[in-house]
């Protein structure tokens, strides 16, 4: 047991016990998530990718809807840094045998992961689940509420490429009603004071989105919504899913596509994020996609840095001023 | 023969407030007075209490036949007689639907083996709720129904709902509606706004609910039957109630505690938030305390919805709507409308006792020769309400834990005391 702590000069920023979502944290406990990313990031580049932080620990990941990137980013995270991983996929899962999820989840805990990664199709099934187990949850998605880690790496990428995080121009292209994505990146933007203008059909951009943060306006008009803008985000258009109302993908295109001559009307500089799975064509123009402006791939790799850096935050238990695992000899 | 010895007597129908004693003998009410004395009586002591006439809930759902796992009409009913009821209305979506007399008559049966308070069930509107045919609404009425509704949903259409108020006109009934408008509500799960959109969680407009009432109140003018609003929770839904009684309308609502009590920013991703009505805005709670103050408003009805856990304790979206409300109703409201000074408490009174009765077309008062239905409360007991230790079979509540003051002391039924609270001096 520990005796008596020398008080540190500085106050130490606490690991979370949690990621259920953006809104909660902080900016300092943001910039911790992303600073502690950085030697992770560099680390993907290295010949032997295996650390040996997160060695006999074991992550669950529990996808109870269909996803692929977000399931193989944790997936990889987790094995990178040593760490075990116990798939469940909604597919094959008992919840077909009519189980509900806290048994499912509580059945999984049973066997002892040492935390829990969850995409779930409802609001909030992450927050569900913390509150009846006693290890940590990280949010992989829940409903149309939130997707921190998207946001996280989407911040990290947006450091790396314009040098900063605070008070950007930000434009959000799509569906932000129904979109996960945008409210983790609003939250998270905002706390860093970007100005924010959000950009679709009215339908999927309600005046209620204004309440989610200050400095958020909303623009019908994706010309007048690009201008001055420094990041475009671009939601994907879930042709699988449905969209309250669904209109016409021609008007769409027509309307709000993502091309070469609407994105000149945003700063010189700006640059183009997109969560993925993208469908070239429609809520993007290939050519943008492709462009020097994009950072799609560069979102993805990020992905494994915000990962490794979250699992190593919540699963290793080690204090948050504690070298740095990237840095130590590899496995 | 009961003594009650000390209380202060508030009765709406004459407007008493008085330190009377009251004499039961058998089922009536012998005498009022003051210093009564009965050598012979079981003295209950009401010093210090408020003594109302028995208090009746418009709106609750026992459960009773089909759903006996989360609730029964004998501990639906002792929770009632624990809320200081001594008579409430049972809505008809039980499995199989009180859609004709003989599931009537098995709920009075029942009621009648195993209730503790007075057990008046409401009748469906249409068959199997289903809004197409109606539903053999005279002979339900004949076997004991106090009024109809397909509650839980709204009466269909239009045209079925000015068959039924046509109907029910010739009978004497009241035409309860849970006011919603399918299209918009579909798929929500609590009230659209600010709050909904930040928790990702489907909203219902609450023009779903208004949209609804202005049809029904049309269709009360139409047909001049007695229409009566369920569960009221907007501020457009009270203005068209407002309306029509400014016309003249034989027009009546009832609110509930919660939504006199919450709002939509309050609702968290616990289940026990999911009611619907959805917790409305700020405004809209605002416009009901109004509602409750100036008389717009007829009734609290509790809207008590019992749920067994395994089905509310699952993820938001999935969750069945309705939380219990028997046993923290009268201190909401003494918490919410009469300590904040927002209204007298002779009209809480009259909120849980002559209002809902002239909705049911019946009386209610204190007086010699009248039967013997009486709610004895206080206004100030210190008490802090446990789901776990309700009498109802659930506990979903967003009310667990709350400390109140004010409370139910004791409830007589028909000259029998049928629950009295435990406390430190009346153990």
């Amino acid at each position: 047991m520990t005796s008596a702590v020398p008080i540190p000069q500085k106050p130490v920023p606490q690991h979370l016990r949690h990621l259920l979502g953006i809104e909660p944290l902080t900016a300092e406990q943001i910039i911790l998530i992303l600073d502690q990313a950085k030697p992770f990031q560099e680390f993907q580049r290295h010949p032997l990718k295996k650390l040996a932080t997160l060695r006999g620990k074991t992550v669950a990941l529990a996808f109870f809807e269909p996803s692929t990137r977000t399931r193989i980013s944790f997936a990889t995270s987790a094995a990178r840094l040593g760490a075990d991983v116990m798939n469940l996929q909604a597919e094959s899962s008992s919840l077909k045998k009519g189980e509900s999820l806290i048994d499912t989840v509580w059945t999984l805990e049973a066997m002892k992961p040492d935390g829990i990664v969850i995409r779930h199709a409802a609001s909030g099934a992450a927050d569900f689940i913390a509150r009846r187990v006693d290890i940590p949850v990280l949010n992989a998605g829940d409903g149309t509420h939130e997707h921190p880690t998207q946001a996280l790496l989407d911040a990290l990428t947006i450091r790396d490429r314009k040098g900063r995080l605070d008070a950007l121009n930000v434009t959000i292209l799509g569906d932000i009603l129904h979109s996960r994505v945008a409210r983790s990146n609003i939250h998270l933007l905002s706390k860093f004071g970007a100005r924010i203008t959000l950009c679709g059909p009215a339908m999927w951009v309600p005046r209620e989105l204004e309440c989610l943060a200050p400095n958020i306006q909303r623009e019908p008009r994706i010309e007048k919504a690009l201008a001055e803008s420094d990041v475009v985000i671009v939601l994907r258009v879930q042709s699988e899913r449905i969209h309250e109302p669904p209109i016409s993908l021609d008007d769409y295109i027509l309307r709000y596509q993502l091309t070469t001559e609407r994105l000149r009307l945003a700063k010189p500089d700006a640059i183009v994020l997109h969560p993925g799975p993208m469908i070239r064509g429609l809520e993007i123009d290939p050519a943008v996609a492709d462009g020097p402006q994009s950072c799609i791939l560069e979102q993805v790799t990020n992905g494994l840095a915000i990962r490794m850096a979250l699992l190593f935050q919540l699963v290793s238990g080690a204090s948050p001023d504690a070298p740095h695992p990237a840095k130590e000899n590899l496995a | 023969m009961i003594l009650i010895r000390g209380g202060r007597i508030l009765d709406p129908a004459s407007g008493t407030d008085a330190a009377q004693d009251l004499l039961l003998d058998g089922p009536r009410i012998a005498r009022t007075g003051p210093a009564l004395s009965a050598p012979d009586a079981e003295i209950l002591d009401a010093t210090g209490l408020i003594v109302a006439p028995g208090f009746i809930d418009l709106h609750c759902h026992l459960r009773e036949p089909g759903q006996e796992i989360s609730e029964t009409i004998e501990t639906g009913t002792r929770a009632a007689a624990r809320g200081g009821f001594t008579a409430v209305c049972c809505m008809p979506n039980t499995q199989p639907v009180n859609d004709n007399a003989s599931v009537t008559r098995s709920i009075v049966e029942r009621a009648a083996a195993a209730a503790s308070v007075r057990v008046w069930p409401i009748g469906a509107v249409s068959v199997g709720s289903k809004g197409e045919a109606l539903a053999e609404i005279a002979a339900m009425q004949d076997a004991g129904i106090v009024a109809v509704s397909d509650d839980g949903k709204p009466v269909a259409t239009a045209k079925l709902m000015r068959q039924t108020m046509d109907y029910c006109r010739s009978l004497g009934l009241a035409v309860i509606d849970h006011c919603e408008d399918p299209s918009l509500a579909a798929g929500g799960v609590m009230r659209e706004g600010p709050r909904s959109v930040r928790l990702g969680l489907k909203g219902i407009p609450a023009e779903s609910e208004s949209i609804c009432v202005g049809r029904d109140v049309e269709i009360a003018a139409l047909t001049g039957a007695h229409l009566h609003i369920a569960h009221l929770s907007s501020r457009v839904s009270l203005a068209h109630v407002r309306a029509a009684k400014k016309q003249g309308l034989a027009v009546t609502c009832e609110v509930t505690p919660h939504h006199f009590t919450l709002i939509d920013e309050d609702v968290i991703y616990d289940t026990r938030y999911k009611m619907n009505p959805p917790l409305a805005s700020r405004e809209d709670r605002e416009a009901l305390l109004a509602g409750l103050a100036d008389g717009t408003v007829d009734a609290i009805g509790t809207d008590h919805a019992p749920h067994h856990p395994a089905s509310k304790d699952v993820e938001f979206d999935r969750a069945p709507f309705g939380i219990t409300g028997f046993e923290t109703a009268l201190a909401l409201a003494l918490s919410e409308l009469v300590h904040t000074k927002k209204i007298p408490l002779m009209r809480l009174i009259e909120l849980f006792t002559t209002g809902p009765a002239k909705v049911l077309g019946i009386e209610r008062k204190i007086a010699a020769g009248e039967t013997a239905d009486l709610t004895i409360f206080s206004t100030n007991h210190k008490w802090t309400f446990r789901a776990k230790d309700s009498a109802s079979k659930s506990q979903n509540t967003p009310f667990d834990n709350r400390e109140f003051q004010g409370a139910p002391m004791a409830t007589i039924v028909n000259g029998k005391l049928v629950w009295r609270r435990e406390t430190a001096t009346s153990a």
